[in-house]
């Protein structure tokens, strides 16, 4: 699936790693893709200023592959929609 | 001919405490120095743990005009220095003493929260005018000229910036100046003040500072905690130090350097190994006479199995017979002044035969699986003990001691 957000995503990738898009696909593995340590921090740093989001540690660090990164970002987009939970009277 | 170089005054400004009492009291109680940030609001970070020099307190030591001239950090090392010089019984202005005697200091980031106050004041509040002092407390040689100003030394004495082995760089030359006859005494360690705003925010996005304690080796490991303070070490031949009939806290016997050409922040244990066996070579010792180590050891994922590498590389079968703890996990990492508040620990414990522990190990990581110290310190007749700094950028610092005979 290729939608907006998809797009969005491998966009900042490609931009962060001064890299064309049509290198990034949602197969690519971090590692077919010459990512680091210290590539994915400044991968992280773009999405969350990208999406408004903030991506927390625990999580970022057991993704490996651009569908992996797409479905975290999702999830924290569509959190963020959805906004806190209503308080109670 | 080279010169024996001994260790004769110490002196620590830290999350455990302003003394060398409470300092060697807390690491040998294992107890910890890191607790909830203080300086900032709950919520302003991701983190929330670190182990700042809290029970300093600037008017203590400084009147009103002097603590203006001088950033927390030079702060925190002149007053190190002086608890190094007083238990030295030196006396700089006595003779050409001061003329003989150089000054290396190390530190990461000099005074940062002084230039973090200016760009807020500028960018935020559209104040331009700027504290006029901003410059002379900014500098990274901040501690080491107020320690030459208010001791009257004049010999060789600058500042030494290589991330976190800028004190274990600064420690190993000053010891190679006494040792070489180039001075006659050394005062060497490092300072640092890491709790500002913005610097904190910077290491925050590096991703590498634990979101709960410090947990060097241990599986669960989650990164590194932060801390600031100071050590100094007043250096001299042993000779001169025998004749004065001053306490000896230790032997510096070798230093070694290397860099990784690797890569920016991830380390290397080849880079790591050779900078052990030069400070081995350059002591002239086989690794079988180390029994300590004071690991680099920050909590990282990737520093942590990389120095377990390093030294299994450089120590082979005698890795297993080596006691290896990170007082981090109890003053945190404290940026450029680590390897001096580390050296402090390897002399305190060479001088007590008595091992600090590392604190709040839970898990053993078979990618770790040297002996730890965990949690309790332990009593041992180590002769030779070695601390190790390893820097982002792949800079390695090394630095070899043996206990006072």
């Amino acid at each position: 699936m290729s939608d907006e957000l998809t797009q969005r995503v491998i966009k900042v990738m490609a931009a962060t790693q001064h890299q064309p898009v049509e290198k990034f696909s949602l197969e690519s593995t971090f590692e077919e893709l010459n990512i680091d340590s210290l590539d994915g921090i400044n991968i992280l740093f773009a999405l969350e200023n990208e999406f408004d989001i903030n991506i927390p540690d625990e999580g970022a660090k057991q993704i490996r592959t651009v569908h992996e990164m797409v479905d975290g970002v999702r999830k924290l987009v569509e959190a963020k929609a959805a906004g806190p939970a209503p308080a109670t009277v | 001919m080279e010169r024996r170089v001994v260790v004769t005054g110490l002196g620590v400004v830290s999350a455990l405490g302003n003394s060398e009492e409470d300092f060697w009291n807390s690491l040998k109680e294992g107890r910890s120095g890191i607790q909830p940030v203080a300086c900032f609001p709950e919520g302003t970070l991701r983190f929330p743990n670190a182990a700042e020099a809290r029970t300093f307190n600037s008017e203590d030591h400084f009147d009103a005009k002097e603590a203006g001239f001088l950033d927390r950090f030079a702060q925190y090392g002149a007053v190190a220095a002086r608890q190094a010089v007083a238990g030295s019984g030196l006396d700089f202005k006595t003779g050409t003493l001061g003329e003989q005697t150089a000054i290396v200091t190390g530190s990461c980031i000099g005074g940062k929260a002084t230039e973090d106050e200016g760009y807020f004041q500028l960018y935020s509040r559209n104040n331009t005018r700027f504290n006029p002092l901003t410059i002379p407390r900014a500098m990274a040689n901040g501690a080491a000229s107020r320690i030459s100003l208010e001791f009257g030394i004049t010999g060789p004495t600058y500042t030494v910036a290589t991330a976190c082995s800028s004190s274990n760089h600064a420690l190993g030359q000053a010891y190679w100046m006494v040792r070489s006859g180039l001075v006659e005494t050394a005062i060497a360690g490092g300072s640092e003040a890491v709790f500002s705003l913005g610097l904190l925010k910077a290491w925050e996005a590096m991703r590498v500072v634990s979101p709960d304690t410090c947990k060097p080796f241990s599986k669960n490991r989650k990164g590194l905690v932060l801390g600031d303070g100071a050590a100094m070490l007043v250096l001299e031949p042993l000779d001169a130090a025998k004749a004065r009939g001053a306490h000896i806290y230790g032997e510096v016997i070798g230093f070694g350097m290397s860099s990784d050409a690797h890569h920016i922040t991830q380390p290397s244990s080849e880079g790591a190994a050779r900078a052990m066996r030069s400070a081995l070579k350059d002591s002239g010792l086989a690794p079988e006479a180390v029994g300590y180590i004071n690991a680099h050891g920050t909590g990282t994922t990737a520093n942590d199995c990389t120095e377990t590498a390093a030294i299994r590389s450089v120590f082979g079968s005698h890795a297993d017979k080596l006691l290896v703890s990170s007082t981090k996990s109890m003053h945190g990492h404290t940026l450029g002044a680590a390897g001096a508040i580390e050296a402090a620990a390897t002399l305190l414990a060479l001088q007590h035969r008595v091992i600090p522990p590392t604190a709040n190990y839970e898990e053993p990581d078979p990618d770790c699986d040297l002996d730890v110290v965990p949690n309790v310190a332990r009593t041992a007749q180590v002769e030779v003990a070695m601390s190790n700094s390893f820097a982002f950028g792949g800079l390695n610092a090394v630095v070899l001691f043996r206990r006072a005979s």
